[in-house]
């Protein structure tokens, strides 16, 4: 299929102090976004995709080069958005953000502190979902969209898809809450402090101000994408892509890459590694330890949810073990007690939490069929 | 058509007639009413033609009220319940083409396998807890009575009643019975239970239900007053703690 083409990025730049939940304040600040499709004029057909913890706004097509041609740079959730796709750009207008903290060129930890005229670096405040949610509530208003026919997103992006439903009750008639959860649980936290600790104890890290030091945490943020991926593959997949298959011939009695997974990780580490940002790594983390909406609900669900006026599409897939098909149903569940509307999917997929990106035939074929009859 | 190949077959079908076993089987008429093997009842695209179990229920619930249907397949009923009855309704079902048939009919259809429960639904949420034409595609059977009379004030259950006097006639000629309401072949079917009303009413008994109200139907959908375990082919019971 084709797709929506050379697309690129528009930058918002926001004057109006935004106050964070953690108690920071951000005097101003940047979004980076990318739309597909047009807004309707009644703009009652627009869509926000929030990302995951390594997502960004490049969701679909790709971006050019200096000359104009397209790179080999798609977006990250391609399969499911342009013409004919379930996220039609026929019918929608697509809004793909990258949130603050972010570092693909939102304000984040590596924007330079007007305060100081030097990276934020460490000083760049622990940004919450709910902060997320303010901000892209601003870059909505800026757009002239007062109300999103939906929200949606995966994993940590289907968080922000909940918290808008809570937040602006009346600014999302959608949500598409795909393998997420309503909070994390104690092993989860213990994923991410894991890969936290990766990146804190890089020698290369500095307190989080490696920037003026003109290196970067490489080994730290390589490990923590190492042990994030594990856990958003399946034990089944693992083993049908890569079993105990050694690289080459024998094994060497060393520790040198030697098993086809060991390779795999590394090379997916590496990559991670030289793109990404490791005070982002830690904030993105964080949002996703924070968030638990029931919190302030003395932890029940169903009266924290009970605000929410969007209509529900939550799905989850059956070997997801980092947010499993049980912790969907606890938002499905307390919605359903509440008399609230929601849809629900569990899907048959070899893919663990990754599958949310994957092109699932039956996956795509609920949210094309949701879509399908949310009225514009 | 032989009287000798497969004997007086008393299929009931009023269009089919009696036929021998490999006719029978590809009369598609017959599945109209089936039940999928995963409690789908009237799943996929086959959207209910004729539920005389539908008109009753309908009547039994009121304006605003919630009902859970369990199996809701294509969420046919709950369509109904919702826009004749102004009920609010969720639905049950395990296949992924009903769920999708769902979802398409904006009916707020939750994936799941009724032999695991209704785990995560809490307590008295719902007026009515329906299961249609399932109850003998259940292993669990005690199980999923009593979690609907957990989660629902009332339980309404059809199911085939296998005592219909033309399922008695079929097995005294010595072959499985194939109906408008057993409408499978014994190796292909999806049911798992084959029981009566007295059965049934014995179990309830047991779990320590109240019977509300019982309706028994004959193959045409008409209302069976005499002898039902003896002239009715499908029961819709109203049950209640």
């Amino acid at each position: 299929m084709s797709g929506i083409g050379i697309v690129s990025a528009q930058c918002a730049h926001f004057t109006q102090p935004l106050h964070l939940k953690g108690g920071g304040v951000l005097p101003a600040f940047d979004l980076v976004y990318e739309t597909y499709g047009t807004l309707n004029a009644a703009r009652s057909n627009a869509i926000l995709v929030c990302h995951a913890l390594s997502g960004h706004h490049h969701l679909a097509g790709r971006t050019a080069d200096e000359f104009g041609k397209p790179t080999a740079n798609v977006g990250w959730w391609d399969n499911i958005i342009g013409p004919g796709r379930p996220l039609d750009t026929e019918r929608f207008f697509i809004v793909g953000v990258n949130n603050l903290g972010g570092c693909h060129g939102s304000t984040g930890p590596g924007s330079v502190n007007p305060a100081t005229a030097k990276p934020w670096g460490a000083d760049f405040p622990v940004v919450t979902v709910e902060d997320w949610v303010d901000s892209q509530a601003r870059l909505a208003d800026r757009l002239g969209i007062e109300s999103w026919a939906a929200v949606m997103g995966g994993s940590l992006g289907g968080m922000q898809a909940l918290q808008w439903t809570l937040s602006y009750p009346d600014r999302v008639r959608h949500a598409l809450v795909i393998a997420a959860a309503p909070k994390l649980s104690a092993e989860n936290i213990a994923f991410n402090d894991v890969a936290r600790q990766a990146i804190l104890t890089d020698p290369d890290f500095h307190g989080g101000h490696f920037y003026e030091h003109g290196v970067r945490p490489l080994r730290g943020l390589r490990l923590a994408r190492m042990l994030g991926h594990i856990t958003y593959l399946s034990d089944d997949q693992m083993a049908e892509k890569f079993g105990r298959r050694l690289r080459v011939g024998a094994g060497s009695y060393g520790f040198d890459v030697e098993f086809e997974i060991e390779s795999y990780l590394r090379y997916q580490g590496d990559k991670f590694a030289g793109v990404f940002d490791a005070n982002t790594y830690l904030r993105m983390t964080k949002a996703l330890d924070y968030f638990d909406p029931a919190l302030d609900f003395d932890d029940d669900l169903v009266r924290a949810l009970a605000r929410a006026r969007a209509k529900f599409l939550v799905v989850a897939f059956s070997t997801d073990w980092r947010f499993t098909p049980a912790r969907s149903r606890e938002i499905v569940h307390a919605l359903v007690h509440n008399g609230q509307a929601v849809a629900y999917a569990e899907i048959d997929s070899a893919h663990g939490h990754d599958s949310f990106l994957m092109d699932e035939p039956h996956y795509h074929a609920v949210v094309d069929t949701y879509l399908q009859r949310v009225k514009l | 058509m032989s009287a000798t190949a497969g004997g007086p077959r008393p299929v009931g079908s009023p269009l089919g007639g009696p036929q021998g076993g490999a006719a029978r089987n590809t009369e598609p008429h017959q599945r109209r009413t089936a039940v999928t093997p995963s409690h789908g009842a009237g799943a996929g695209g086959q959207a209910v033609q004729f539920r005389a179990d539908f008109d009753l229920i309908a009547s039994w619930v009121q304006p605003g009220e919630r009902v859970l249907d369990l199996g809701c397949g294509d969420g046919s009923l709950l369509k109904r319940l919702i826009e004749e009855r102004g009920a609010k309704g969720y639905g049950v079902e395990l296949e992924d083409a009903s769920v999708l048939a769902a979802i398409a009919n904006d009916i707020n259809v939750i994936q799941g396998d009724l032999e695991q429960g209704l785990a995560g639904f809490d307590d008295g949420t719902f007026n009515h807890v329906v299961l249609s034409r399932t109850l003998q595609t259940v292993r669990h059977t005690e199980r999923i009575l009593g979690e609907m009379l957990r989660v629902g004030r009332e339980a309404v259950v059809s199911f085939p009643n296998f005592a219909y006097w033309k399922n008695r006639l079929a097995v005294m000629g010595g072959r499985m019975p194939v109906s408008e309401d057993l409408p499978y072949e014994w190796f292909d079917t999806p049911n798992l239970r084959f029981f009566t009303l007295l059965d049934f009413e014995a179990l309830c008994a047991k779990m320590g239900f109240v019977i509300r109200e019982r309706r028994v139907l004959d193959e045409a959908g008409r209302l069976v007053l005499e002898e039902p375990n003896f002239l009715g082919s499908l029961a819709v019971y109203r049950l209640g703690r």
